[in-house]
């Protein structure tokens, strides 16, 4: 008897820690940001919040260059953006960004040494089309970015390739025979934060527009909208926005109403340009430099590497916590900026860092 | 030295076994004879049997065993027969209804047509089963009690994966037979028809589902505490009132200044489980088909309470002018 107590006790302990193992020990910080009593709040495990600071560490910027003299167009041959760059400034530029992209492989990771204005590496085809990227969200897509802006650096943090990027799913071959099909759904994917929600989320919304909004403005129903389906797609998207940013769903939404954007936070409108810009970067600059990347770069679909919210963010609310990097390479913040700007004063920096 | 308890009870009295009352006809309902399992006397009572499983249950758990295996096996198929992916996988894997477009027709057997057909041998299970309860209780002369109990929950059952996407006019309304898939679905649920909170039928649901839990919690603990003076033969004490029915009651009037009566307790308790599913049901049955905004319904009917707007004025960017589409 005793020793069935005993085996029993043992089992249930083993039990109760195999069913505990998955959760986070407390204390739990949250934050009260709405009404009192609404669970306006965001809830934060401050032991994962501590190893998350180092990943959000701005690099110190180096010293700042004169933005007079010659043009990098009229020194370099083969310069397509960043034309109207001081050399000096073009050459701190391309130092930077080779410690923000390929701080191990260093410059040739897109130059051929021999003759730097060569395009014949495929990395060089690319930074040209990213530059202009960038200089395109800093200029075109404040409302999501502000003056906080971004460089190569938000999302490559010192990796030729960013760590979050998604590639089109593989289809289920099942789904083509006579049973087993998922739906695009039902599988412990990272996309969805490993919910069973479909994980086709970036394709429809990030790069086809598909109408993210489910619910109807009407207390009764008019016309038949949306569906179950179509909810549970949604669904699999605020999944990836609240698990890329680090966030709770009441972060943007008051949960009692996820629609109505008066019950919702200001970070809504912000998150509602973030997804039209991620569609626009995917449609305009990524699937284009489809045939650019050699296949080793592409999914498993051979479709190119594209951008969610998490590229940018990687588990931040704001990527780098809000840190502006633009303000010190301001060549980034649009195309032609560095001319428009008024000259200054080189500060005790030497030309050409 | 061992006492006996209620629960968990460690000491078990063996006495001849009993095959049950009589009905009065020949008994021919029973196989088997009867048998103790100490195990399941820690729990309940020892004897196993005699037993009986009739037409009706025997066609309830092949159809049950014919659903089962059309979902297990579309799951299995789904992981490509991997039996360690199957395991891996196993709360997130389901059979999906069709896709919206397929409205009410009958959809390929790989897009939903596995899940009208398991769809339909559930419910027949479950319909059968019912019947067969019915007549069990028929059989020994019990009230059907059991069985009204169990087809309220069979209501709410249809509701989902029946009536209700009848009503909406698709398939695609109903439930994914899976673990967390059904969790997710119910989650969405919420969300698409703008907050089941609001739903004042859901509400009806969740006060007696948390009365039901309330009255078990109170009704189990009252029995227990008086079972020291022959508490738990309450039945008889309906007609026969002993000490322990009367220092309950007494008890009760003390504490909360009512009680029920050993019978009435037991109505009170059938009545909230039975209208859980019952009011559930019906709030199911009004999402999407009579009103499609809870919140907004909520909003309308001045239930919802609306609160200072601490974060300023929130307008929809789609409505601003010059906005990126």
């Amino acid at each position: 008897m005793s020793t069935l107590n005993a085996a029993l006790r043992v089992m249930s302990m083993l039990g109760a820690g195999l069913l505990l193992s998955a959760c986070e020990r407390p204390p739990i910080d949250t934050v009260q940001r709405g009404f009192r009593g609404t669970a306006m709040v965001e809830v934060y495990n401050p032991r994962i919040l501590e190893g998350e600071q180092e990943k959000n560490v701005v690099p110190a910027a180096t010293p700042a260059a004169p933005r007079e003299g010659q043009k990098a167009s009229e020194v370099y041959q083969n310069v397509k953006v960043l034309g109207d760059v001081s050399v000096a400034e073009f050459t701190r530029l391309m130092v930077a960004m080779t410690g923000w992209v390929a701080p191990q492989q260093g410059c040739a990771y897109c130059h051929n040494l021999q003759n730097l204005a060569d395009d014949s590496l495929y990395t060089k085809v690319v930074a040209r089309r990213m530059i202009q990227m960038t200089q395109h969200i800093n200029a075109d897509w404040k409302a999501h970015v502000a003056d906080t802006g971004v460089t190569c650096y938000t999302c490559h943090r010192g990796m030729p390739v960013p760590a979050e990027v998604w590639f089109q799913p593989a289809p289920q071959k099942h789904a083509l025979r006579a049973a087993g099909n998922k739906m695009a759904q039902n599988t412990p994917d990272a996309a969805v934060a490993y919910a069973s929600l479909p994980y086709d989320a970036f394709n429809r919304y990030l790069l086809k527009a598909e109408d993210i909004r489910v619910n109807t403005s009407t207390a009764l129903p008019t016309a038949p909208y949306g569906s179950m389906a179509a909810t549970e797609a949604t669904y699999g998207l605020m999944m990836h926005m609240a698990d890329g940013l680090g966030v709770n769903c009441t972060y943007c939404h008051n949960s009692r109403a996820f629609a109505p954007w008066k019950e919702s936070t200001p970070q809504r409108v912000t998150a509602w340009h973030g997804i039209r810009m991620a569609r626009d970067l995917n449609t305009t600059y990524m699937e284009p430099l489809t045939d650019t990347f050699p296949p080793h770069r592409k999914g498993s679909e051979g479709d190119v590497a594209k951008v969610n919210c998490a590229t940018c963010h990687q588990g931040a609310y704001k990527p780098l916590y809000g840190s502006s990097m633009l303000k010190d390479y301001m060549a980034l913040s649009a195309a032609g900026a560095q001319a428009a700007l008024p000259p200054q004063p080189a500060a005790g920096a030497a030309p050409g860092q | 030295m061992a006492e006996y308890q209620n629960l968990f009870t460690q000491v078990q009295v063996h006495g001849p076994l009993f095959p049950g009352v009589s009905t009065g006809r020949d008994d021919r309902e029973r196989v088997g004879t009867p048998t103790d399992v100490h195990l399941f006397g820690r729990l309940g009572d020892a004897q196993i049997g005699p037993i009986y499983l009739g037409w009706f249950g025997l066609a309830s758990l092949i159809c049950g065993f014919i659903a089962f295996e059309i979902i297990g096996l579309n799951m299995m198929a789904s992981v490509n027969w991997d039996p360690r992916e199957f395991v891996r996988q196993l709360f997130w894997l389901a059979l999906e209804p069709p896709p919206a477009h397929y409205g009410l027709s009958l959809p390929p057997l790989n897009e939903g047509g596995w899940w009208l057909m398991a769809g339909f041998f559930l419910t027949v299970s479950i319909l059968l089963w019912w019947v067969r309860m019915y007549r069990r209780a028929r059989a020994l002369g019990m009230g059907t009690h059991v069985a009204w109990a169990f087809a309220a929950a069979i209501w709410l059952y249809l509701v989902l994966g029946f009536i209700r996407p009848v009503l909406m006019g698709s398939w695609s309304e109903a439930v994914p037979f899976g673990i967390f898939p059904h969790l997710d679905w119910t989650a969405a649920f919420s969300i698409r028809y703008g907050n089941l909170f609001y739903n004042p039928f859901h509400m009806l649901s969740i006060a007696f589902l948390y009365g039901s839990t309330l009255l078990f919690a109170m009704h189990g603990a009252t029995i227990l505490a008086v079972s020291r003076f022959g508490g738990e033969r309450e039945i008889e004490q309906i007609v026969d009132r002993g000490t322990a029915s009367e220092r309950a009651a007494l008890f009760w009037r003390w504490t909360m200044g009512f009680n029920a009566s050993m019978e009435s307790i037991h109505r009170w308790a059938w009545w909230f489980a039975v209208l859980c599913p019952l009011t559930g049901g019906i709030g199911i049955l009004l999402t999407g088909t009579v009103v499609d905004n809870w919140y907004l319904w909520a909003v309308k009917h001045h239930v919802a309470p609306m609160y200072p707007a601490v974060f300023g004025t929130v307008v929809d960017p789609a409505t601003v002018q010059g906005a990126q589409p």
